[in-house]
This record gives C-alpha cells, structure tokens and sequence, in this order.
C-alpha cells in the first residue's frame, strides 16, 4: 500500500513540484508549436527532395517529439531536484526506488502521449493528411506506447543524470539520435545497415512503424509484433535505468557527489 | 574611438565566455549537425548529387540562425540570474551598444556550426560545396552573421519583460529553418510564407551565399541582407529604450 501511494501520490506531488515553472507561456510554444513546425520542416524537407509522403513525416515526428517531454522531464527529476537542493533528501528516504522513479515516470508518460497525439491531429489537418477513422483507436494504444518506451530511456538518462551534470545536452544529444536512427524522417531500410541496427534497437522505431502501417491501413494483429517489440524495448530500458539509479546512487553516496551543482 | 573600443573589448570578452561554455560551445555545434544529417540522408534518397549541395550549403549556414534564435532570446534573462543586468542599464552607455556586441559573439558561434557542417557533408557523405567567388562567398556569409546579430538584438531587447523568453526562442528555430531557403525553395511554400520570408534577412543572406558559392551575382542579395539587418538593428535601438523605461517604471528589471 505505501509502495502504491509512492507510486501515485509521490509521482504527482513530484512532477507538480519539479515543474511548476511549466506555465502556458512555456508549455505553448515548447511542447505544442515547436513540433508542428519540427513536422512541417521536415514534410517540406521531402517535397523539396520528391522523397515520401507528408503522411511519412507527420507520423514519423509526431511520435518522435514524446522523445522531449519524456527524456528532459525525466531527467530532471534528478537534475530538478539537485537544482533545488532536494534530491539528498529525496534518496535519503527509506521509499523503494521502483514505485518513487516508476511513480515519477507516469506523469511524464501521460505529458509524452498528450505532445503526441496533439501533433499528431494538428499536423495532419495542416498538411492533409487523411488518417482513416478506423486507424485511430490503435494509433492512440502505439503512441502511447511509445511514450512509454521512450520514458524508458528517460529513466537511463535520469540514471546518468546522477554523475552528468550537463543533463540538457544529455537529453538534447538522445533527441538528435532519435531523430536520426528512429525512422522518423529516413525509412530505416535505406539507412546504412549499421545505422538501421541501432534504430531497431532504440525506443520509438517499432512504434513509428506500427503507426504508419496503422494509417495505410492495417489492422491491429498486423502490427501487434512492431508494438510488442516496442514494448519490450522499452521495458529493458526502464530495468537499465533503475539498476543505474541503484548504481549511481549508491556510487554518488560514497563519493559525496551527491549534490554537487 | 571609445565606441569602436567598447564594442570590440565586449565582443571579445563575450565570445570567450561562450566559448568556456560546454553548451553555448559544443553543443550549438552538435545540435545543427543532428538535422544536417537527417537532411542529408533524405536528400540522398532522390539521388540527386545537385539536391545534396543544396542541402549541404543550407544546413551549413542554419546553425547561425539557431545559435541567435536559441540564446538571444534567453540572453537579458541570463544576466537577469547573474544579477548583471541592473549594471549594464545603469551603465553610461547607451544599452544597444552593450547588447549588440553580445549578440554578435554568439552569431559568431554559428561560424563554428558552419564549417562543423561543412566538414561533416564533405566527409561523412561526400558532398563537396563548389564556391567560384571565395572572397564574395566570405563576404556574404559576414554580413549574413552581422544582420543575423542585428536580428538577435531585436529580439533580446523586445523580450525584456517575457521572464519564459528562452522557450520563445527554441520556438522560433524551426520556423527560421524553414521559411529562410536554409532547406526548402521558398517557391514550394504559399505565397503569403515568401512575404514572411523576404523580409527576414536570412533569406537573402542565404541567398547570396548560394548565388556566390555558383558563380552568380550575389551583390543585390547581400546589399539587401544588409539593410534589412539594420533596419532590424535601428528597430532594436528604439525598442531598447522604451521597453527599458518601462521596466524602471515598473521595478520589474531585476525579477526572475
């Protein structure tokens, strides 16, 4: 019962308290505008290059850009937290670490899936792109996903985040990586070989591919392989990211680096 | 000669700054180069070796407008936490002088990304950018820095009451990136996108890069990237002033 009141209350009051500073003026242009013109970028990119459809981009980087709410907000649960000089106090606790950074990892995934499926419906009426009624409803389940997949490396980004002070580049260099390797703008058939075997081993490539088959039309079995597998990405993730926060907790314990700025 | 002295003292006092910065320094070098290569890789699809050069001039020069776009606006802010900002307004010197030194340091940064860029073309996928007038070519890309700076002035000195002022300029990096002819023909996009786009001096900068690097003409483009950098820079001059006043009349300068 503590464990799910950690869970639940604790990932609440934490995301509430880590991003207080989120307001509207922030939120608007960062996690609404910002990918609408990351997706038209990249949509003009393709016409310009006669590469792909608009329908390619939309979904590719609509799904794509969960990868900033998910990364950054995870990550700075730590690095938030040793900014305000809390983050001694937090894992001075006797709370298990699974249910307190599992806990702070659901609002973010719920944030990811919202940036998502708003850039999602937004850029495809922009661009017109016609995704069929039918599609929607597992759509919906694969962004989602993806979030969660994607939080799934937040949590190893968090767990570096105990020794790396410079957590924004951290966070901003895996944004980059993921716009490159995921498939979000290159189908990962045409990548170099070397290139497409690191994308498949990423969060979000599965999900963009279960996505797009998704719109042109398949069903929900025809995709379940892509979003298991993205699944399980993501799960082998989250278990690297808490046996990192384990290892790095107790390492920044015995060096007293803990709160180092 | 005091003037001269103070913008060349504060420029390069600033451009050391950026440069001890892990972030201002490596990273505005980096994160040009994540979209440069996803550029390049879906230009390479349409085997077109002419569409690659295209791509590998324009993603050069795109890292110049993210370094301004994404630190001028955050720029007051930043001395606002330092605790710096009171003291350069109170300073005798009128206050565009103090920010557009600043500003051109960090348009500066761009040169970084540019060769960066450049170098990353050339070896990671073969694009060699041909230049028939090398000395008009350095020229363009100099006042294209420079009216890009002027532009970063503007929007430093019009966000000095916006605390969020860094989340306004993450979000004016894309729309720079695509309107200005970094990536996309201008041609591809609605009519009334080109008045956007003509009327921001990248676009003509950009321009008369690309006109220099062919062998064209690129005189007309420069002289206009020029102009309407400063009349960005004068728009900036008069803007410092009221928005300044009114932060004093306000006691708002030094909130964070």
């Amino acid at each position: 019962m503590n464990s799910l009141r950690v869970f639940f209350v604790g990932g609440l009051i934490s995301f509430r308290g880590l991003f207080n500073w989120l307001s509207p003026w922030i939120y608007i242009p960062s996690m609404l505008v910002a990918p609408i013109f990351q997706i038209l970028l990249f949509a003009y990119i393709g016409r310009s290059a006669g590469v792909q459809d608009d329908a390619f981009f939309v979904i590719g980087n609509a799904v794509q850009y969960s990868a900033i709410p998910c990364l950054f907000a995870l990550t700075n649960t730590v690095a938030g937290e040793r900014w305000t000089q809390t983050l001694g106090i937090v894992l001075v606790t006797p709370a298990r670490r699974v249910p307190l950074f599992l806990g702070r990892s659901l609002p973010v995934v719920v944030n990811g899936f919202l940036v998502s499926m708003f850039c999602l419906v937004v850029s495809s009426l922009l661009l017109g792109v016609h995704i069929p009624g039918s599609a929607w409803p597992p759509m919906v389940v694969v962004v989602a996903v993806a979030a969660a997949s994607c939080t799934g490396l937040g949590l190893v980004t968090a767990a570096i985040g105990l020794r790396v002070r410079e957590t924004a580049v951290l966070s901003n260099v895996l944004f980059g990586v993921l716009l490159i390797f995921s498939g979000a703008n290159v189908p990962l058939d045409t990548l170099p070989s070397w290139m497409a075997t690191v994308g498949e081993a990423l969060p979000l490539s599965h999900a963009i591919a279960a996505a797009r088959e998704l719109a042109a039309g398949a069903s929900w079995s025809d995709v379940s392989g892509l979003v298991g597998t993205e699944v399980l990405i993501g799960v082998v993730y989250a278990a690297i990211g808490l046996g990192g926060l384990r290892y790095f907790e107790a390492e920044s314990r015995r060096k007293a680096t803990l709160e180092i700025q | 000669m005091k003037v001269l002295r103070l913008v060349s003292v504060s420029y390069w006092l600033h451009l050391k700054m950026l440069a001890t910065s892990a972030f201002e320094g490596v990273f505005q070098v980096i994160w040009p180069l994540f979209f440069a290569t996803t550029a390049f890789l879906v230009f390479r699809q349409s085997h077109d070796p002419h569409a690659l050069v295209y791509a590998g001039l324009g993603s050069a020069v795109m890292g110049i407008w993210s370094v301004i776009a994404t630190t001028a606006s955050g720029l007051l802010q930043r001395e606002r936490w330092h605790g710096t900002l009171e003291l350069l307004v109170a300073s005798p010197t009128p206050f565009a002088l103090v920010l557009v030194p600043m500003t051109a340091a960090m348009a500066s940064l761009g040169v970084y990304s540019l060769v960066a860029t450049l170098l990353w073309g050339w070896l990671l996928f073969g694009i060699t950018v041909p230049v028939a007038h090398p000395v008009v070519f350095v020229l363009a890309i100099v006042v294209s820095i420079f009216a890009i700076a002027l532009i970063g002035f503007l929007l430093s000195v019009t966000v000095v009451r916006y605390r969020t002022a860094w989340a306004l300029g993450n979000l004016l990096e894309y729309p720079g990136w695509l309107v200005c002819g970094f990536l996309v023909p201008i041609t591809l996009f609605p009519h009334w996108v080109g008045w956007i786009a003509y009327a921001l001096p990248p676009t003509w900068g950009m321009a008369a890069i690309r006109s220099a690097a062919s062998g064209g003409s690129p005189w007309g483009q420069i002289v206009m990237c020029l102009v309407l950098g400063l009349a960005y820079g004068a728009a900036g001059a008069l803007v410092s002033e009221s928005v300044l006043r009114s932060a004093r009349r306000n006691a708002t300068l030094a909130l964070t």
